[in-house]
């Protein structure tokens, strides 16, 4: 017994004993050491071996911070004129990220609930399937897109697809994770009447979790468009393409427009989907 | 004879009042399905080609056969090294993030700033989130010219916006009724700053820095496509050049660092939330 309560002591509260205080009524409390000098030492090293690692260099900053602020200068002052050649690759952009969410979102609802730990009770799947997820998701959309360029050729299908594999890992994620938080007393009553695990699933989960899915699909439609706009970065159709040309030729004035334009898409984008949720929530 | 007459009179009563949404859930399907055929206008796809399907072969026997020999190079080259990049890059970005957001989300939470600076500072914060990561690394690149160092600058930017719209978030949930208390008990500022401020913030504050790092792991893998170092430059080198059984040793390295990464980040800020067990 005394043995086992000594192991539940963690390392560092042996090595740097509590300090024992003593109250007026006889009792005795321990406060453990402060661990804050502890975890400074080690942000403290990991901070000069990842400065070492990367060329930190303050110097660099101090001498060139004027080339940035002549750069924002410039893509805050827009070029109004480029704004059409901004809207077809914009179109595009959208396109492909409507395409490439509806796909995911809809590939995802199924997934996630066989990656739900009070739906499916079968271990083995449940773990297959949420490290297939979490694969999925680890790789970002740009790998995927030049993967898919390669493979399907030039254009708006490899950044749809791209997305739609992005889309899939964060929303089955999310969609899982939302489906292990309901309440579970509708589906048991489902399934004392006699009804199979779908029947179930249908009547007594779905109404549940179909708000918190599309609030899912909205949240991932408006990171789509944000992101989608440097898929052509890698020949997947979009702004992406025309931010790096009017960056190699350093038109900055114009790249401040595409920005103009992506941020006025995306906060559109964002009071639509405001005003969808106030609706289905 | 019909299976209803098993059914209670008020639940029926309750069924036949429940509003029949069948003609709106038809509607919200056909926008949907009509946005994604107008989407699928401009597509090209014309099927797969001999090529791409070769290309496709050769990108799956890449990553299933990967050059195991990358990953015990420990030159500047190797995996290690270039995951260590990687993840200083992230790492460095993040703190500076952190750090700098402060400001920002105290001058932005309308708890404590009046509303005319909050919405001054909001705004600063958006316009710093509208640029994506790849183009503010395009930007910095003129600055600190390609390698590492440009991503660091880069990821501390940012990351700017995020991390303050979560610390406001924390800033505005703040308990004053402790620093009242503090009041009353004659401490002086800093002191209600030690025991009553920064108890409250640092716990969200460390775990918004952590889920930010994750984040900025991730980003800092792309970024070396526009030369801002890491493992992104060699990543994509090696698939422009077609050399696959490399491309499926970084690939397979690049997912087990972020499943790794995503693990110990949930736990921690686990812990931060349920207090140290």
């Amino acid at each position: 017994m005394a043995k086992n309560k000594v192991e539940k002591v963690p390392l560092f509260d042996r090595i740097f004993k509590p300090e024992v205080i003593t109250l007026e009524n006889g009792h005795s409390v321990a406060r453990p050491k402060s661990r804050v000098p502890l975890i400074l030492a080690i942000l403290f090293v990991a901070i000069l071996i990842a400065a070492r690692a990367t060329g930190f260099d303050f110097n660099i900053l101090f001498n060139r911070i004027n080339q940035l602020t002549v750069i924002l200068g410039k893509i805050f002052n827009p070029n109004w004129s480029f704004f059409p050649k901004v809207l077809p690759p914009l179109i595009g952009t959208i396109k492909m990220s409507i395409v490439g969410t509806v796909v995911g979102c809809v590939v995802a609802l199924p997934v996630s609930i066989f990656a739900s730990s009070n739906i499916n009770k079968n271990k083995p799947t449940l773990l297959i399937i949420r490290f297939i997820i979490s694969v999925v998701r680890s790789l970002p959309a740009i790998v995927y897109a030049y993967f898919f360029v390669l493979v399907f050729g030039l254009g708006t299908f490899a950044g749809s697809l791209a997305i739609a594999f992005f889309t899939f890992g964060i929303v089955a994620k999310m969609l899982y994770e939302n489906i292990e938080t309901i309440d579970m007393g509708p589906y048991e009553a489902m399934t004392s009447f006699g009804a199979n695990t779908l029947e179930s699933f249908w009547t007594a989960c779905l109404p549940q979790i179909l708000p918190q899915f599309f609030d899912n699909c909205l949240y991932c439609f408006e990171l789509n468009v944000r992101n989608s706009s440097i898929l052509g970065y890698v020949g997947a159709g979009g702004l992406g393409l025309l931010i790096n040309e009017r960056v190699g030729l350093r038109q900055y004035n114009d790249v401040g427009m595409i920005l103009l334009t992506i941020f006025v898409v995306v906060m559109t984008i964002d009071l639509v989907n405001d005003y969808i949720r106030s609706k289905i929530i | 004879m019909s299976t209803t007459n098993h059914y209670n009179e008020n639940v029926l009563e309750k069924l036949a009042s429940e509003p029949n949404n069948l003609w709106k859930r038809i509607l919200i399907f056909l926008i949907i399905l009509g946005l994604v055929i107008w989407g699928n206008t401009g597509s090209n796809f014309t099927g797969i080609t001999e090529k791409g399907m070769n290309v496709a072969k050769a990108i799956l026997n890449g990553i299933t056969h990967p050059e195991t020999l990358l990953l015990f190079n420990f030159t500047s080259k190797g995996i290690p090294m270039l995951l260590l990049e990687t993840i200083s890059i992230a790492f460095l970005g993040t703190l500076i993030g952190a750090i700098l957001a402060i400001p920002f989300a105290f001058l932005s939470a309308t708890n404590i700033v009046p509303k005319w600076v909050s919405i001054i500072f909001r705004s600063i914060t958006m316009l710093i989130r509208t640029i994506p990561a790849l183009v503010w690394a395009l930007i910095w690149i003129r600055v600190t010219g390609p390698g590492p160092f440009c991503g660091v600058v880069t990821q501390s930017i940012a990351s700017i916006g995020m991390v303050s719209k979560m610390y406001i978030t924390a800033i505005e949930n703040l308990d004053t009724g402790v620093l009242e208390a503090l009041d009353a008990c004659g401490c002086n500022l800093f002191e209600k700053i030690r025991v009553g401020i920064i108890p409250q913030l640092s716990a969200s504050f460390i775990s918004t820095a952590i889920y930010r790092f994750d984040i900025n792991l991730k980003d800092a893998t792309i970024l070396g496509i526009v030369g801002a170092g890491g493992i992104g430059f060699p990543l994509t080198d090696a698939i422009a050049n077609a050399r696959w059984n490399r491309v499926g040793a970084f690939v397979i390295v690049l997912v087990l660092l972020v499943i790794v990464i995503e693990w110990i980040s949930t736990k921690i800020r686990a812990r931060l939330a349920h207090g140290r067990s």
